[in-house]
């Protein structure tokens, strides 16, 4: 019995491979497993590789696979690519129609899938027979996909779902006569069948719709569109609007006009668009209107890799632009946490009045992972400080003071419609009452009321954890990362503390204002510190070191070719520093 | 309701103004604070979104709830505003680099949204705040700080390109014909999408060609002219190719559904006054189809 089997099909884009690699992961997850789907892609709509992979496993696996059981090809240069990942004992499938030439020692089933899909009725079948192979080669029941098929295609008629189911059998037949009793046997799944399967993309998305977004202004851009198209799906139910505008500026711009109306609007983007926006997070800083935007870090600078993973946008999102204006930004690392995130976000910008930024990466937002059932009564709108109509009628006509003085350097907003509050939300350097001035002493004022913002991050008095830790409390060596890369590291720690090194996990969840002060005491417990992302000059790293967190055992274990980091790749390397370091300080 | 009555100056902010004594600007306030005087529209409901240069000034003197964004961004702000909160009058304001130097890409695309929002540029042909270079609407030879030897461009064509772009509204207007300026903007604040009202606003300071004698000569006020039909898109882009576009008045109005009439489920309420929560059972159904 395996604890886990991983399945991958490989093919030319535009053959319809993501619909086969959807059902096999749907029901995968439906049935209880942890699902992890993942896809190789370029930037170009047909002909070029592509395969798509889904890890099935009895736990959470939130990161690409070391190897594959079985590998379905619809074409030669899959194999040729692809077979070096098989297992030891890995299984082939292949359309014989491109006559398949398999490297030696690797079992190969073939079948005329187009042929066979025609007998059955039609082309489109061939997915379905492949399907049907594929869970007998990895010893997963065939009834769970059958009844994905009569939900899906139920109401298509009785042919339809009778050729699928037909489909199912007729793949499921042939692994059995090519392989006899060869194959995988994958263990039971928890039995836990409410999970959710989303990309990050999406549970953002749904994040915010829960937390009373109802717009969202963005341009396409690869890996964020999927924000723009899910808003545009669902949003229109409940009277919200999903804009494509001509570009990130208007993007930023609308989202900073519904702000300052007083509506929760966002932004989804990448790098370039990041490039792009900088100067309206300037004005939102300034003006104080609460906006979020959801960066989905990919290879960068300028076109980059647009289609490859990175998360090299730290020190823009937090840094960029010119002058100085408080942001926060968040960073989620796994589809539940994108969920609570993103209406975290909202409830931060409508109580920070300021941009707040979801440091989001191609990993987390486009692949697919299991996520646990999500609460939605955990969430709960908290629009900041308003002034209230009363103390407007009491104050009168031009006496509203927008900017006031405040301990915590937030000042109550008026919304546009309350009588006596109109005030000028300007770019320019104001007074209280949002008046331009130039005057040395207010703009001292001004700046120090904005910067003492970000001193602590709290809501309703409750402090917003800037890091989760995981391990011992004096680690022989402390792992930190952010993103989607946590899911790598995560599971590259278990492989550590099965081999019995003391490892502790920490997870960043707030990147600004970085939470030094638990870094520090983080990183002087641990004898040594690991700092772990995809960009070649240690950004978190950098940010720490900057944030006055001690830096003298701290290294950084990078990755920038635009893959993710894997599992057992985190363990070796880090395996290999470890036995590298110097002897611990004393 | 109650109705409010307002006076003129309910309009008018304390705030001193700052432009040169006899810079056009002047004219153009004083028409839109009357021109919403005489629409009695509650101060509180109306937003202006205002460009970057001196004209970006003008929401600092009028007592609305006034957003200064940067440099072009006029265009997006507004729709932000508006689809935000549709219950509010929306005014956007700004120059001629503003809007169509910096701001054209937007500006092209607000015309062919048609959401229902009120675009007042003050055109002066010059960078003034920058103290005198050319402007899109610069003329061909026109010499300016960064033109000494004339501007080998060919000006922008607002008017034309606004109606090529399927704007519903547009109209221009010069700052010092008051009457018929308020008239323009009561017409383009009640039309029903986007309304572009160019006012030709003199600059006293840089620019000494276009002067308010020399828009005096130059300008024919279309509601002189017989028979002129503003709904037709050809007499209107006939009318601006035969005078230069130095023409003032309603030079071509049409009804069209507006952006925010055609978003598919888009609630007359401003999403700013809904609930927002959704019933945990809704959700769940929303969240069942991503299983």
């Amino acid at each position: 019995m395996l604890s886990e089997v991983v399945w991958r099909i490989g093919g030319e884009q535009g053959q319809g491979l993501d619909p086969t690699s959807d059902v096999f992961a749907t029901v995968c997850n439906r049935m209880g497993y942890w699902v992890y789907a993942y896809k190789t892609f370029s930037s170009r709509i047909k002909g070029g590789h592509t395969d798509f992979t889904v890890r099935v496993s009895q736990e959470r696996r939130a990161s690409p696979a070391p190897r594959v059981h079985l590998l379905v090809a619809m074409d030669q240069e899959s194999i040729d690519l692809l077979a070096k990942d098989l297992v030891e004992d890995g299984i082939l499938l292949a359309d014989s129609g491109f006559k398949p030439q398999a490297p030696a020692g690797v079992t190969m089933i073939t079948a005329d899938l187009t042929a066979m899909a025609r007998e059955l009725g039609n082309p489109v079948y061939r997915n379905m027979i492949a399907v049907g192979a594929s869970a007998q080669v990895l010893g997963i029941p065939l009834e769970p996909f059958k009844e994905y098929v009569q939900e899906k295609f139920g109401r298509k008629g009785e042919a339809v779902v009778q050729g699928n189911w037909a489909a199912l059998e007729r793949g499921a037949e042939i692994a059995r006569q090519q392989l006899g009793d060869r194959g995988f046997r994958l263990g039971k799944p928890d039995g836990k069948s409410d999970r959710l399967l989303l990309t990050g993309n999406e549970a953002m998305t749904l994040g915010a719709l829960a937390a009373g977004c109802r717009a969202v202004f963005a341009y396409p851009i690869t890996p964020a569109s999927e924000v723009l198209e899910t808003a545009a799906k669902i949003f229109p139910r409940y009277g919200g609007v999903a804009v494509q505008m001509e570009d990130e500026l208007a993007a930023l711009g609308a989202v900073i006009g519904a702000g300052f109306a007083g509506a929760r609007a966002m932004t989804c983007t990448s790098g370039p668009g990041i490039s792009l926006m900088q100067e309206l997070m300037g004005l939102a800083g300034m003006t104080e209107i609460p906006c979020v935007i959801i960066d989905t870090q990919r290879a960068g600078p300028s076109t980059g890799m647009p289609t490859k993973h990175e998360q090299s946008d730290l020190l823009a999102l937090i840094h960029g632009g010119h002058g100085e204006a408080p942001r926060i930004v968040l960073a989620p690392g796994t589809g539940e946490q994108a969920f609570y995130d993103a209406a975290l976000a909202f409830n931060l910008a409508d109580n920070y009045h300021c941009p707040v930024i979801i440091a989001s990466d191609l990993g987390l937002a486009l692949w697919q992972q299991t996520v646990e059932p999500l609460d939605v009564s955990k969430i709960v709108i908290d629009r900041g400080p308003i002034v209230d109509q009363a103390e407007l009628e009491h104050i009168g006509r031009d006496g509203f003071e927008r900017y006031a003085d405040s301990e915590t350097g937030v000042s109550p907003r008026s919304l546009p419609g309350m009588r006596n509050g109109q005030y000028l939300a300007t770019g320019a350097e104001h007074g209280r009452t949002g008046k331009v001035t130039e005057n040395p002493a207010n703009r001292v004022r001004m700046m120090d009321r904005r910067a003492r913002k970000l001193q602590r991050l709290q809501l309703n008095g409750q402090d917003i954890p800037g890091l989760l830790y995981n391990g011992p409390a004096a680690p022989e060596v402390l792992l930190i990362s952010f993103g989607s890369t946590f899911g790598a590291v995560e599971e590259g720690a278990g492989i550590l503390r099965s081999e019995g090194m003391s490892v502790g996990l920490c997870q960043m969840r707030v990147l600004n204002p970085l939470p030094a002060e638990d870094l520090t005491h983080l990183v002087t417990s641990a004898r040594q510190t690991i700092v772990i992302e995809n960009n070649s000059t240690g950004q978190l790293a950098y940010l720490m070191r900057a944030n006055r967190v001690p830096y003298e055992n701290v290294r950084s274990l990078l990755k920038y070719d635009g893959t993710l980091f894997r599992g057992d790749e985190v363990a070796a390397r880090v395996r290999e520093m470890v036995g590298a370091a110097p002897a611990a300080r004393v | 309701m109650a109705t409010a009555t307002y006076t003129p100056a309910d309009y008018k902010t304390p705030e001193e103004s700052w432009w040169c004594p006899g810079c056009g600007d002047f004219g153009v306030l004083a028409a839109l604070q009357k021109a919403l005087y005489e629409l009695t529209l509650p101060p509180e409901n109306v937003a202006i979104v205002a460009g970057i240069g001196c004209s970006g000034k003008i929401g600092n003197y009028i007592n609305s709830y006034n957003v200064h964004v940067t440099h072009g961004r006029t265009m997006p702000v507004a729709l932000g505003l508006k689809l935000a909160n549709r219950e509010l009058t929306v005014i956007a304001a700004g120059g001629d680099g503003d809007g169509y130097a910096i701001g054209m890409g937007h500006f092209m695309h607000a015309l062919r949204r048609n959401a229902d929002i009120t675009y007042i540029v003050m055109d002066n042909q010059i960078y003034g705040l920058t103290k005198g270079q050319t402007s899109p609407t610069s003329a061909h030879g026109f010499e300016t700080k960064s033109t000494p030897a004339g501007n080998i461009e060919h000006n922008v064509r607002p008017l034309q390109l606004a109606i090529a772009g399927g704007a519903t509204f547009v109209a221009q207007g010069f700052s010092s014909n008051q009457k018929q300026l308020v008239e323009i903007l009561k017409a383009a604040i009640r039309h029903k999408g986007f309304s572009l009202v160019n006012t030709q606003s003199p600059c006293v300071t840089f620019n000494k060609v276009n002067t308010y004698a020399w828009f005096k000569q130059k300008l024919v006020d279309i509601e002189k002219l017989d028979g002129y039909d503003p709904t037709s898109r050809i007499a209107a882009l006939k009318l601006l190719a035969e005078h230069d576009e130095l023409v003032t008045g309603i030079v071509y109005q049409e009804a069209q559904p507006t952006f925010e009439e055609q978003l598919p489920g888009f609630r007359q309420q401003g999403i700013v006054n809904q609930d927002w929560t959704i019933p945990p059972a809704e959700f769940q159904r929303v969240l069942a189809t991503f299983r």
